[in-house]
């Protein structure tokens, strides 16, 4: 079996986009849309990667990778954050926070998947 | 045959009468019931003392000598009481104002309050009054004489010097009583005033009993005297026109000039109203006295022995006859008018002597500051008290010295001329701005002088003061200045000759000397308060007005305090004395108090001339303080432009830290709203972005082709609605929007946008009332359909009900019409129901039902562009909100 991604994001279209190109790629896409039981989903096991979306219901994704980053557990997964307010502060409010990689939407397939083999690779 | 002893008996019990109604006046007045004592009867009665022994003895004695002259005597008073508006009026007005004590406070205070001049002025009346004095106590030792004789006494000088010295320090201590009792600032003088009045009725009473007593009683009727009159040499005297003309204006002058007439005729005056009355009522009252003159003169040089005094007809004549009554009563008139006139005139010049000798003296030989009000009282009282016992006591010495030589009238004469020296300084100082102290001591003194070298040292006789020689060669053989030919002009009488030159070098030099000299800036004020007396003035006593007082003081105080400041130290004040408003009793703290504040804005002197002059009850109001006012105002206004530049400084400051914050906080909603339109705009692009890749790159089947394909397409519309919402929002927040105004239905209106907004009926029950949707609304029906559909879109699309329903509702009120969308869902909670009209406001787990969140934001601007408004209504159990439309876009349905 593939290695686990763990995608959070809310928007319907970019979930099944998102969980449409890794799945023919080989991985096993794990999705959730809420912010605020995301932690809950990481503790039913650890993913390999973490895709974040950062505008979430709930609870933004900073504030869950300040919780992945917190427990040892989760502190080494990468996380990939992807979000839609590409504005500089938000990209180094997650670079402070510990993000592994950062992508703006709307983002080419290729470049994900290309991260995301990069930063789950075995 | 009287004993001389009834008569001394008779006087003191006189005397007596006079203390006892001096004290009743006094003690009434001190009770504060002065109203009666300040009618026009005792005013009028009060000026009498003009009548002196030299009136009611000497006019009979004139008569005898000269004939119908003596009633120049009366003229020249009439004409002034007569003429009362124009001088006598004004001489009052500035009696009040300034509370002028004296004729010699009048010329000091008008020529810049000189001490000099007051001095001058003092020492003129003591000369000019001093024979005056003697000669009353002449005369009334002269009559006692008669008594004396009468009684078979032989007098002999010794006897009539014991007699006027008893008299002289009798009237003493009446005036030293009567005189010295209070010292306001007034002067006035109750008790004596109307000790004076009740011997003017004595005295008129008594020359009239004599009169008719000697007409009818001795003469046996008018027309007998007259025949005698017609027969006696007196009827041939043709008057000399000079004479006349002289007399008169020496008289009338007199009246003016004299200490004792200025004390009655000003000082005492209390309210001018009463001058009206008085100016026919004293021409009358000398009229009576002198109706008799000449009969009496007539049927006295008559029945008399040759060589009888005239000047006692009036008591030798009745005794004569055996009437020893009328005789007492005749010496009781002559006695009256003697000490009348013998105490206001010592009072006067007493005052005089105090006030602009001793005191000024006395204050300069202190240490100036050193003075406690208590001490300064003292010294007054007893500088008057001394004054007083020294000018009878002078008054005695010149009876003894003169010996009573000369005729009566020509004393009185002398006398006369003497104190109208300081008539031009006078005329010219409350009628002529320009008048100055130089000019007044000049007149005064050269008239003085002319006076004194043409008649008062010849008026001893010929070779008393002056040789012979003097009088025809002149002095050092100066025959230009021989005293009856001054200048070599020869012929003319010597009263004449006296009062022409002294007149003449007197205003000469005080017009010449005035124009050529410069006035100093308090004798400028004075002058223009002498002067304009009528507009400083008003008729009213100055405390009766405090409010009106204190209002100019308002004024006054706004133009140099600021009118805040001003108001507040006036506020304050009022309501310290317990009053409201702004105008507080002008009481003595609060103008040292409003005189310290002042003070320090223009300075002391001024601040106190200011206060002065509005406190004297000289209200040199408003315009003329003004003008000083504004003098200092400039000053202070460039300073407070400064203040009012620092003020515009810091104005300026924290406007632009305002504008600062409200431009940060702007910018940050700036972000904000590009921070959300970004991600509202990438999120669909997202999805389109990744699909379209997807299919691009193949391998998709058929079914997931079309699937993708269809999410690419829902997207798009997504992605054009937001930019239609975005666009439209821009319009409708820029003011631009175009308006389409139509007519229809609302009923019509509602139908569009339920179709419109392409609710499943089946899901979502609507409820209507149709019967209220009957209006014709006149609006864009266009944008109010869009907002509707708004609201029922999102009712479908937020109501989480298990069976959905969304009420409709129209109401009527006050002309607007009212539609009301309710749902049945959980509503909006009540942190949010603040924010459901702004931009991006849609609830964040609500996002999936579409929209960006503007469509409320939206319908807000329209609903403002149409005029109307649209409000979130709290507790309908779901989501509600109400539109209102303005009447003007309501109608009912036909």
């Amino acid at each position: 079996m593939g290695r686990r991604v763990l995608l959070i994001e809310d928007e319907p279209n970019i979930i099944e986009a998102i969980s449409y190109i890794l799945s023919r790629d080989g991985w096993t896409v794990h999705t959730h849309a809420d912010g605020e039981t995301a932690m809950d989903k990481v503790h039913q096991g650890v993913p390999d990667l973490v895709i974040l979306d950062v505008m979430l219901p709930g609870r933004s994704g900073y504030d869950i990778l300040r919780d992945l980053r917190a427990e040892a557990a989760t502190a080494h997964v990468p996380v990939m954050m992807l979000t839609a307010r590409g504005q500089a502060k938000d990209r180094e409010l997650a670079e402070a926070l510990g993000v592994t990689r950062f992508m703006t939407k709307p983002f080419s397939n290729a470049e994900v998947l290309e991260t995301v083999r990069a930063l789950a690779a075995p | 045959m009287i004993s001389f002893n009834l008569l001394i008996a008779v006087s003191l019990a006189y005397v007596a009468f006079l203390f006892a109604v001096a004290f009743a006046a006094e003690r009434r007045a001190a009770q504060g019931k002065t109203a009666w004592l300040r009618s026009s009867a005792i005013y009028t009665l009060s000026l009498s003392i003009y009548c002196t022994a030299w009136t009611f003895y000497g006019a009979v004695g004139y008569a005898a000598r000269s004939g119908l002259e003596y009633l120049t005597i009366y003229l020249g008073p009439t004409l002034v009481m007569i003429g009362w508006w124009g001088l006598v009026r004004k001489l009052v007005r500035i009696g009040r104002t300034q509370r002028l004590t004296s004729i010699a406070d009048l010329i000091s205070s008008r020529f810049g309050k000189s001490t000099g001049l007051g001095v001058l002025v003092t020492a003129l009346a003591i000369v000019g009054t001093t024979p005056y004095i003697a000669l009353q106590l002449q005369s009334v030792t002269q009559a006692m004489g008669v008594f004396a004789a009468n009684s078979g006494e032989v007098w002999g000088p010794s006897d009539l010097n014991r007699s006027a010295m008893w008299v002289a320090m009798g009237l003493a201590v009446f005036t030293l009583i009567f005189g010295t009792r209070n010292l306001d600032a007034h002067e006035r003088h109750h008790g004596i005033v109307l000790a004076i009045a009740v011997e003017a009725v004595v005295k008129l009473f008594a020359l009239l009993a004599v009169g008719i007593f000697v007409v009818w009683g001795v003469a046996g009727g008018l027309g007998p005297t007259r025949a005698l009159i017609d027969a006696s040499a007196q009827a041939q005297w043709a008057p000399m026109p000079s004479r006349w003309i002289g007399l008169i204006f020496v008289s009338a002058a007199a009246f003016l000039c004299l200490p004792r007439m200025f004390q009655v005729l000003v000082v005492e005056n209390a309210d001018e109203r009463v001058l009206s009355t008085a100016s026919w009522a004293f021409p009358t009252y000398l009229l009576l006295m002198s109706l008799f003159v000449v009969p009496i003169a007539v049927v006295g040089l008559d029945l008399m022995p040759a060589g009888a005094n005239p000047d006692l007809f009036v008591v030798t004549l009745p005794l004569r006859e055996g009437r020893d009554g009328l005789a007492i009563l005749s010496f009781l008139g002559g006695f009256s008018s003697a000490t009348s006139m013998v105490i206001v005139a010592t009072l006067a010049l007493a005052t005089m002597v105090s006030n602009h000798i001793v005191a000024p003296s006395w204050l300069n030989a202190r240490m100036p500051g050193a003075v406690v009000s208590g001490d300064v009282r003292r010294v007054v009282v007893m500088s008057r008290r001394i004054s007083i016992t020294a000018i009878l006591g002078l008054g005695y010495i010149y009876f003894r010295v003169s010996g009573g030589g000369e005729a009566l009238a020509a004393i009185g004469l002398v006398s006369f001329t003497g104190v109208m020296q300081v008539l031009p300084a006078m005329i010219g100082g409350v009628f002529w701005r320009g008048a100055n102290r130089w000019g007044a001591v000049a007149g005064i003194s050269i008239g003085f002088a002319v006076w004194a070298w043409t008649q008062f040292l010849p008026s001893f006789g010929v070779d008393a003061m002056l040789s012979q020689a003097v009088f025809e060669r002149g002095p050092f053989g100066l025959s230009w200045l021989r005293p009856h030919a001054l200048f070599g002009i020869e012929g003319i009488d010597p009263l004449v000759h006296a009062t022409v030159w002294s007149m003449m070098l007197n205003a000469g030099a005080f017009v010449l000397v005035s124009v050529l000299t410069f006035p100093n800036p308090l004798e400028r004020l004075q002058g223009a308060q002498f002067v304009n007396v009528y507009e400083y003035s008003s008729g009213a006593r100055a405390w009766s007005h405090s409010a009106a007082q204190a209002e100019d003081m308002l004024v006054m105080a706004q133009r140099i305090l600021g009118s805040s400041e001003a108001q507040a130290l006036f506020r304050a004040e009022a309501a310290a004395q317990g009053k409201s408003g702004l105008l507080p009793d002008v009481t003595p703290d609060f103008l040292s108090h409003l005189e310290r504040e002042l003070s320090g804005s223009v300075g002391a002197a001024t601040a106190h001339a200011m206060i002065a002059q509005l406190t004297e009850g000289a209200m040199v109001s408003v315009d003329d303080l003004i003008a000083v006012a504004d003098e200092a105002a400039q000053i202070m206004e460039y300073s407070s432009q400064l203040e009012a530049k620092s003020a515009e400084q810091e104005r300026t400051a924290r406007a632009l830290r305002e504008a600062n914050e409200k431009l940060t906080a702007v910018s940050i909603q700036k972000d904000a709203f590009l921070s959300q339109i970004s991600h509202e705009l990438r999120t669909p692009m997202t999805s389109i972005r990744s699909f379209s890749d997807i299919l691009r790159d193949g391998e998709v089947d058929d079914t997931a082709r079309r699937r993708f394909a269809g999410i690419i397409h829902d997207e798009t519309n997504r992605l054009t609605r937001l930019l239609d919402d975005l666009l439209d929002l821009g319009v409708l927040e820029s003011g631009q929007v175009q308006l389409n105004i139509g007519e229809g239905r609302l009923s019509d209106v509602l139908d569009r946008a339920v179709m419109a907004s392409g609710i499943d009926p089946a899901r979502v029950r609507i409820e209507r009332t149709p019967a209220h949707e009957g209006v014709t609304l006149r609006t864009d029906l266009e944008r109010l359909t869009q907002v509707f559909i708004n609201l029922i879109s999102n009712a479908a699309k937020y109501c989480a009900a298990e069976k959905p329903r969304l009420r409709i509702k129209v109401r009527q009120t006050q002309g607007a019409t009212e539609v009301d969308f309710c749902d049945n869902g959980a509503g909006i909670p009540p942190e949010f129901e603040s924010m459901v009209f702004e931009k991006f406001s849609r609830l964040e787990d609500q996002g999936k039902a579409g929209g960006a969140g503007l469509g409320l934001a939206i319908s807000r601007q329209i609903m403002t562009a149409l005029g109307g408004d649209i409000t979130y209504l709290p507790g309908q159990g779901g989501a509600g909100f109400r539109v209102s439309l303005p009447a003007a876009a309501a109608a009912p349905a036909p």
